[in-house]
């Protein structure tokens, strides 16, 4: 009601902050996206299909998503080892696990990046041992892989642990007490209230990882067809003049991005009428 | 709801599979080479006839990998393990550093014909179409009117030589006076409008957002920007400018862990033949054989003075940085803004 009479009050107010937001966001995310698919448009359908069909560039398709793919995998898994940890048990420094867990958000990505190359690097710590047992991380795919765990790290964690801390364990002693084993508590307990923020997670973890960048960066090595992903990619082809291809490219990258939060606003949808009942 | 999840993450990735699919052949040698920037059109061609020259000879399959970026963050990754068999890099003292960091033996600038550089460039002048502000030789830079664009000597490899080119002009022109060739450099630096910190971004800055007279570019750059914007720009080559000599060398740590000395040897090799050569014109890179060099006479002008950096004015790159460009060093003296 106090909200009610607020606005009432203050139309103009109400007005005024729907509008900036509005021009905020068309602005700022809106007209950019428009702006790639518009200069794709330009450059015709032709050129188009040619860029997207590119041997390098369908490479590099490839291997964001196999990087991507990767790093949800383990990020989930981790992800719900954490929160489980968090919320379901006592332990000292339990408060400084939930912060460490934003690391990522605070952390400058190049910073990551710099991180693997001083440990995995030629001159890092662990190259006797890697160098003996043949192993390659980093300007490899494994190092693309860990660089994009890094970064979408939270995105999994943060989104499950709200859930089980508002909900308790209450539910998940009784399930005990009548004898269920860890498995099935998760199965039928924990998970039925967790799943939809954990697709949640999922969903925006996919995002990031697909279009990380920095951290990638600085492990990738840039070597075409191998190393380089889709976003390094389109980075080089726009600095070596060819802007179609360069923007068809990006063009991917952003009907993706289209098509993930198209994804999750279904998934908010579905998820809503799943928790009335 | 959940079976209409599931077909829906199903659909997604299967939109993908079908372009996943297509690569799982693997060549029967693969070797890596890590160049810099401007260079990925060359190599493109180049690799392309190397890989077809190499299955005839020996009935294998080779599949040379490329990566680009700017030349010292690229010896820096060879440095950190980025396993390259070739590196084809701007500045000789960029594969100096990964020599530093033992992974080539010293004398390799010697191991390849002329200095290890299968190609040069120089320093040229882009103006726009007509040159209207009429400018030919570097003290027409310093006219009255005339806007200089160029990166900043500070963090572009690029603008290091056009410094030096400029250096080496003034020095003739004033007969080794230091103190007017200071001030010779002072005045250009006072033409300049935009100090980009690199050379993509001056071209940009020139040809994009049509800012100044005349860009101070790389030979090969300003042919770039000609294609870019068809009828709009000329180049001038000035009568004296530097020989900029981007080197060659091969890796010897990753070759012989990965036992490919052979073909990375003979790749590089294959850079002086002239089929090698002449791909290297046509991509604006002067080919280092005359012979060939002498067929691209329509389009580089060959009748110019170059200086080298080896040149006793300027005593190699480790001097030439130390005195001009470290902190403190003549371009921060003149350069105070």
């Amino acid at each position: 009601m106090a909200e009610l009479s607020f606005s009432r009050e203050n139309k103009w107010l109400r007005r005024l902050l729907i509008m900036v937001s509005f021009v905020f966001i068309t602005v700022m995310l809106i007209l950019p996206l428009v702006q790639v698919l518009a200069q794709v448009w330009d450059f015709g359908f032709k050129n188009f299909w040619e860029a997207v069909t590119d041997e390098y560039t369908l490479k590099a398709l490839k291997l964001s998503i196999l990087t991507m793919i990767s790093a949800v995998t383990l990020n989930t898994l981790f992800g719900l080892a954490a929160a489980w940890a968090i919320t379901r048990f006592r332990f000292w420094g339990k408060g400084l696990l939930i912060t460490l867990i934003d690391i990522p958000f605070a952390v400058s990505p190049v910073i990551a990046g710099l991180v693997f190359i001083m440990t995995f690097g030629r001159l890092g710590w662990t190259y006797p041992f890697l160098e003996a047992h043949d192993i390659k991380i980093v300007f490899a795919t494994p190092g693309l892989v860990l660089a994009t765990i890094f970064v979408t790290f939270p995105f999994v964690a943060r989104e499950i642990i709200p859930v089980l801390l508002s909900r308790g364990t209450d539910e998940e002693e009784a399930a005990m007490l009548l004898g269920s084993g860890f498995f099935q508590l998760f199965r039928r307990v924990t998970f039925p209230h967790l799943k939809w923020a954990l697709l949640y997670g999922i969903i925006l973890c996919t995002a990031r990882a697909l279009g990380e960048f920095g951290a990638v960066s600085v492990v990738s090595g840039h070597l075409r067809g191998k190393t380089n992903t889709l976003p390094l990619h389109i980075e080089i082809l726009f600095r070596e003049y060819h802007t179609a291809q360069s923007f068809s490219a990006a063009a991917i990258l952003v009907a993706a991005a289209i098509l993930i939060l198209v994804f999750r606003n279904i998934l908010e949808h579905v998820s809503e009428k799943d928790r009335e009942f | 709801m959940k079976k209409l999840l599931l077909s829906a993450l199903i659909f997604i990735f299967s939109a993908f599979l079908p372009v996943s699919g297509n690569f799982l052949l693997a060549a029967d040698v693969e070797i890596n080479n890590v160049s810099y920037d401007p260079t990925r059109e060359l190599y493109d061609e180049f690799n392309g006839v190397f890989e077809a020259k190499y299955k005839a000879d020996t009935g294998k399959t080779l599949e040379v990998v490329q990566s680009h970026g700017g030349s010292s963050k690229q010896a820096r990754t060879v440095i950190e393990g980025n396993e390259a068999d070739v590196v084809t890099l701007a500045l000789a003292i960029d594969i100096t550093e990964i020599e530093k960091a033992g992974l080539i033996k010293p004398g390799w600038q010697k191991e390849f014909p002329h200095n290890s550089a299968p190609y040069t460039s120089t320093i040229v002048f882009l103006v726009r179409k007509g040159n209207p502000k009429n400018i030919h030789d570097w003290d027409d830079l310093i006219r009255e009117g005339v806007g200089v664009i160029t990166p900043n000597p500070k963090t572009s490899g690029g603008a290091r030589w056009n410094y030096l080119a400029a250096w080496a002009f003034a020095d003739r022109k004033f007969n080794h006076d230091e103190a007017k060739v200071k001030q010779f450099l002072k005045e250009i630096f006072e033409h300049v409008l935009v100090l980009d910190t690199g050379a993509r971004g001056s071209t940009n800055t020139f040809v994009a957002n049509g800012q100044g007279d005349v860009l101070l570019a790389w030979e090969n750059e300003a042919y770039l920007a000609l294609e870019e914007a068809p009828g709009k720009f000329e180049i001038v080559s000035p009568p004296l400018s530097i020989l900029a000599e981007p080197p060659v060398a091969i890796v010897d740590a990753y070759v012989d862990k990965k036992g490919t000395r052979e073909v990375a040897t003979e790749y590089l090799n294959y850079l002086y033949t002239p089929e090698g050569q002449r791909i290297a014109g046509k991509h604006f890179y002067r080919p280092s054989d005359p012979a060939i060099a002498e067929e691209f006479k329509d389009q580089f002008q060959l009748k110019m003075e170059l200086v080298t950096i080896d040149d006793p004015l300027f005593g190699g790159w480790e001097k030439a940085q130390a005195k001009h460009f470290n902190d403190g060093g003549v371009f921060d003296q003149i350069y105070t803004r």
